[in-house]
């Protein structure tokens, strides 16, 4: 690889697993406050998937930049403004209705784009998206499962989960969005399509809706700027708890 | 890529998965026998009825010099109890006198859980988890308890990443599930 194609490859690398971390912490706040407790356990099993998928996406983001970066100054030392995590991974976890419904939305996503990924000619890259994609097949059951139970529930948890599509509609653009890093990456084999992801994406979501009594929003509204480092006001109290032993005691180990 | 069959353990074919054989292989040709011994006391540390060798985690062992190099592949991206398997590899090569090692992680081949054999989904069973059944096959475990086949899911995720909860619609146990995966 040229050092301009490691440097981007890192970068790459550091965004997907900046979405991971993210959204693994945004699903720990659960810890203790699920609605029951096998609830409780699966959300947390699945943060704790992301969390795993974080730390090699940041491994190897950090592998590649080289020097002193680790995966814990990528975690822990750096700002909101250095985050590249897209927007819907940071949004608050909201009642369980939001959380589950972002999550199954999340899930049809990264089971497009792991599966894609595989077939990155970067072998790391290749091996996480192999590593990962068995761990959202599950994720992907247990979303779904709950879209069809919510949205075919009872009166309030028809009216939660049609909320909650409201609310996320308009961040789900950016899963789709190609820019100029990931333009070139493509070209070199080694990033994934999202463009082409969007069509396969629709077909799922609308299946899985199709069983339930909600509608999906129209498009319309979207936000975008995470990938740039433009985020919501969410991001930074996230990283004040997220970051919060580092920043107090830099460098503490345990 | 994986060939177990649908039909019960006792009728089951004995196809192994090619990654599983090769590891097989590298254990039969090691240079280094007595280390894979030696490794074999390393139990998960979740479920401390089958080793790490078992498990499917222990994927190589060679040396270097003086040096052990040892390589593993994790289970679930997040397990936590990689990092205890870590250190307890670690402390089995230095008690066994090898003061020197390098211990590395292989993502791929991604780690199934078709890489068991026979022996180590009967310990699982008598450990009172339900080995991991075909996903193309049975839909359901059968309850490690009382062996009947009337048995509800509770939860696709259980106390850890790799168990899923069961219940016995028979003998009203719960039961912990290793998925398969």
């Amino acid at each position: 690889m040229t050092t301009d194609l490691t440097r981007a490859t890192a970068d790459y690398a550091v965004r997907l697993g900046d979405d991971a971390l993210i959204l693994g912490h945004r699903l720990s706040e659960w810890c203790s406050n699920g609605p029951f407790l096998e609830e409780d356990l699966a959300l947390t099993n699945v943060a704790l998937d992301y969390i795993g998928r974080a730390r090699m996406f940041l491994g190897y983001g950090a592998q590649l930049i080289g020097g002193d970066c680790t995966e814990d100054t990528l975690a822990y030392q750096r700002d909101c403004r250095e985050f590249t995590n897209l927007l819907i991974n940071e949004l608050p976890r909201g009642d369980f209705a939001f959380t589950m419904a972002r999550q199954y939305l999340l899930d049809e996503h990264a089971l497009l784009f792991l599966e894609a990924l595989q077939g990155s000619s970067d072998a790391e890259l290749a091996a996480i998206a192999t590593k990962a994609i068995k761990e959202t097949r599950y994720h992907l059951r247990r979303s779904r499962e709950w879209m069809l139970r919510l949205g075919d529930g009872t009166e309030e948890s028809r009216r939660r989960l049609q909320q909650a599509l409201e609310d996320i509609w308009g961040y789900l653009p950016e899963l789709f969005a190609m820019d100029e890093l990931e333009r070139e990456l493509l070209a070199a084999g080694i990033a994934v399509d999202r463009e082409a992801l969007e069509a396969p994406w629709r077909r799922a979501v609308s299946a899985t809706f199709a069983e339930t009594d909600v509608t999906l929003p129209a498009d319309g509204w979207r936000v975008d700027g995470g990938r740039t480092g433009y985020h919501t006001e969410h991001l930074g109290h996230l990283l004040s708890e997220l970051q919060f032993v580092q920043r107090a005691y830099p460098g503490c180990q345990w | 890529m994986p060939v177990v069959n649908a039909v019960a353990a006792s009728d089951r074919i004995p196809l192994l998965p090619v990654e599983e054989l090769e590891r097989r292989r590298r254990r039969q040709h090691s240079a280094c026998p007595e280390l894979w011994r030696l490794l074999d006391a390393v139990k998960d540390p979740e479920i401390p009825v089958i080793s790490i060798w078992e498990l499917g985690v222990l994927q190589n062992i060679e040396r270097d010099g003086d040096t052990v190099e040892v390589t593993i592949t994790p289970t679930y991206s997040g397990c936590p109890a990689m990092d205890v398997i870590r250190e307890e590899i670690g402390q089995a090569l230095e008690e066994g006198g090898y003061p020197h090692h390098r211990i590395q992680t292989r993502l791929s081949p991604a780690w199934s859980s078709t890489w068991m054999d026979e022996e180590a989904r009967a310990k699982l069973e008598a450990y009172g988890i339900a080995a991991p059944v075909s996903e193309a096959g049975r839909a359901a475990p059968a309850c490690p308890h009382c062996g009947s086949d009337r048995v509800q899911a509770v939860s696709e995720f259980g106390s850890t990443a790799c168990k899923a909860l069961y219940q016995c619609l028979d003998c009203h146990e719960p039961f912990d599930y290793f998925k398969s995966f």
